[in-house]
């Protein structure tokens, strides 16, 4: 049977790996060298912090957190399981974990949260933006972990690179639909009182929009844990590291010490980021409120509304 | 009075390539058929009005007329395809974005159909906005908003949120954050639509209350005949992005433009309408002293009515009707009418409105218009009531059966 291969056959892999190999990385690796000196720094810092904090405190701090914003629920749970994972021996994996999912969680934020917003005010700048995120979501993350490894080196900071890679298209998406959900009228009113796009995008858009971003900044918080065990492949440390070596060696007790950290880091994370998009973020004044009111325990904005008449429902 | 707003031939198409729509629309063609040769809709055609300060405008017209287009152009919301609107002089279709935002921020404020309060901000912080994006200090912004919301009446709800507020009640906060940049231009799009019947009458009244006071340019779109009526000042119908008929509430419902306007007048209140003036005739007094018996029976023939007023020295003092003026006649040519006079006579206003005459004319006999200083300046016959609030229903009637019939 004929095909069209059997005329001539396009040496497409061969175009990529010339590409890359003698065109990106002779060129362009000091460039990307410099680009991951700001994650590095982050990283580093955070990592260090993480790890010299004894054990004790930062369980502490982490069921407060978890308390003032989740709930008593999520509190007993964590402050549980966070010890739970010091008495199996993957306390300072986790917390060097942690500090890659903050890192990249971070930077996916700062790059996000700006080309969302841009996105949502340019209909041609999200025309181009929304073929790239696809493909950032359905190519394998093995495909890029080579070039990457090319570019960047080995170790924790090319794995974070390639965990913002993949956990960054939520948060854009996600922030692009919450500016663009901001009912029209909302907008109009703000333009016909005389503010300035920019004052528009602050006073109403923003804030009408932070509880569809805080989804966004979940769902990324959560692919990017995914990504840890891959992250490992090229040489990232912490849990992903112990689920590899378990893997290596066909030690199931490892491998499962690994992937519980995992797990129990994913659940904690999870229901405090959750609680952030669920907060009723539009009873606020201003930005600063809003944020100020996502470390309020949960208990007394549940109770604030008896202290007036209850409105009727509309 | 000055003209505060005006509008010239403007016209709005919205499509990417509004010249050809344009051109078509400038040789006559229908809305509906450019729709469907350009794919373009036409919202605003070659309207132009101009509205004289601390006047009332009301642009009516069903939805889909073009009349929230229209009140857009206003402030800038939306372009004109074609056409300038001058505000105070300045063209804020062609104004720079700049010169556009101030206009905006010092003279034209706006109140929305769905309110559009901020939900995340608080009353008081939602009527500030305006003032907020002009700069104004956080003391100053709150005193000037609180004293906005003293004006409607909710100034104890300033640190409330919209969402705890009632319909009516999120509307006056609408208004007030309207009035707190103390703009010159008040443009109201359809601000009572989404209100129960009651409260809309309610905040109707209350409009004119502060109108009395704030003596602002108002711009108030509507799709119900009725409110344009009880507002308006000048009132424009609009159909199809057209203006069919400009005029004042008694020139509208008098004397409908054409068919369209006419079927929308067939359900007004004409008592609501009309002033009492509209139908009152020459009142021929009986002057006492001057005028005998026999004069006065020779009159009420003449113009054939059954009683008339008595003044003396100008004064009203009562009323004699042709029978008891008869009898008399009998009994004594020469007998005093002052005898015969009934006292329990109704006088009313010559502004006021026909319903008011309702109750003044249940004893059949007339009813006399006075003026401010209580000289009679007319009389209503009670029949003539009737014969004006009817006069509407037959013209309506037949152009309602002319649209039914197939031309």
């Amino acid at each position: 049977m004929f095909s069209p291969s059997d005329l001539f056959e396009i040496p497409f892999g061969d175009w990529i790996d010339a590409g890359v190999k003698d065109w990106l990385v002779p060129n362009f690796r000091p460039l990307f060298r410099s680009m991951q000196v700001p994650i590095s720094w982050v990283l580093d810092g955070l990592d260090a912090f993480l790890n010299a904090m004894p054990m004790l405190l930062f369980a502490a701090i982490l069921t407060l957190i978890a308390w003032r914003t989740a709930g008593r629920g999520v509190a007993i749970f964590t402050a549980l399981a966070l010890v739970f994972l010091d008495l199996i021996g993957v306390w300072s994996q986790t917390m060097t974990t942690l500090a890659m999912i903050v890192t990249a969680v971070f930077f996916c934020a700062l790059i996000g949260i700006p080309l969302g917003i841009l996105g949502a005010r340019n209909d041609r700048f999200m025309s181009v933006l929304r073929p790239i995120l696809d493909i950032m979501q359905t190519i394998p993350p093995f495909v890029y972990l080579v070039p990457i490894v090319m570019l960047f080196g080995v170790g924790t900071v090319p794995g974070v690179i390639a965990t913002i890679i993949f956990a960054l298209p939520p948060i854009i998406r996600l922030t692009n639909l919450g500016i663009r959900g901001v009912r029209s009228d909302l907008v109009e009113a703000a333009y016909a009182f005389g503010s300035t796009p920019r004052q528009v995008l602050w006073e109403v858009q923003f804030p009408l929009a932070l509880r569809t971003i805080m989804a966004g900044l979940n769902q990324t918080l959560m692919m990017a844990l995914s990504m840890a065990v891959i992250a490992a492949l090229i040489g990232a440390g912490g849990l992903g590291l112990t689920v590899n070596t378990g893997l290596g060696r066909l030690d199931v007790g490892t491998a499962m010490e690994g992937g519980v950290g995992i797990v129990i880091l994913a659940i904690i994370l999870d229901r405090i980021t959750q609680s952030f998009a669920e907060r009723k973020s539009v009873k606020t004044p201003s930005l600063l409120a809003t944020f100020k009111s996502y470390f309020s325990p949960a208990g007394r904005t549940a109770s604030a509304p008896a202290d007036k008449p209850a409105p009727s429902a509309r | 009075m000055a003209t505060k707003v005006t509008a010239k031939n403007i016209y709005k198409i919205f499509g990417d390539d509004t010249d050809p729509a344009f051109e078509l629309l400038k040789n006559g063609r229908s809305k509906a058929e450019i729709l469907a040769e350009t794919s373009h809709t036409v919202g605003v055609n070659d309207a132009s009005f101009d509205v004289a300060e601390g006047e009332i405008f009301v642009v009516m017209g069903l939805s889909g007329s073009g009349k929230s287009t229209l009140v857009r152009m206003i402030n800038g919301l939306i372009a004109p395809t074609r056409g300038e609107i001058l505000i105070d002089g300045t063209d804020v279709a062609s104004c720079p974005a700049e010169t556009l935002r101030q206009v905006r921020r010092e003279k034209v404020a706006m109140v929305f159909q769905h309110f559009a309060l901020f939900p995340h901000k608080t009353v008081v912080d939602n009527v500030a906005y305006g003032l907020k994006v002009k700069g104004m200090a956080v003391a100053e912004r709150r005193e000037k908003a609180l004293a906005a919301l003293a004006q409607v009446g909710l100034d104890t709800y300033a640190d409330s949120y919209p969402d705890e507020l009632s319909g009516g009640m999120q509307q006056r906060v609408g208004l007030a954050r309207g009035l707190a940049a103390e703009p010159e231009i008040l443009l109201m799009d359809e601000p009572f639509s989404a209100l129960d019947p009651l409260i809309r009458r309610d905040m109707q009244e209350e409009l004119l209350v502060l109108q009395r006071t704030l003596k602002k340019t108002i711009i108030f779109i509507t799709h119900d005949l009725n409110e344009a009526l009880i507002l308006g000042d000048k009132i424009a119908i609009m159909k199809d992005g057209r203006f069919v008929q400009v005029g004042t509430a008694q020139e509208i419902v008098g004397s409908p433009a054409d068919d369209y306007v006419a079927a929308f007048t067939q359900d007004i209140d004409r008592s609501r309408v009309f002033s009492v003036d509209s139908i009152a005739m020459d009142p021929a007094p009986i002057e006492l002293g001057s005028d005998t018996i026999g004069d006065a029976l020779a009159r009420m023939e003449d113009l054939g009515r059954d009683a008339l007023f008595a003044t003396e020295n100008g004064s009203v003092t009562g009323i004699a009707t042709y029978r008891a003026l008869a009898a008399a006649s009998r009994r004594n040519k020469n007998e005093d009418i002052r005898t015969v006079l009934r006292r329990d006579f109704e006088t009313i206003a010559a502004d006021a409105e026909l319903h008011a005459l309702y109750e003044k004319s249940t004893t059949g006999l007339p009813v006399g218009v006075v003026d401010a200083e209580g000289t009679l300046v007319g009389v209503v016959e009670p029949q003539a009531i009737f014969a004006q609030l009817v006069r509407g229903e037959s013209e309506a009637a037949a152009a309602a059966d002319k649209r039914v019939t197939p031309a």
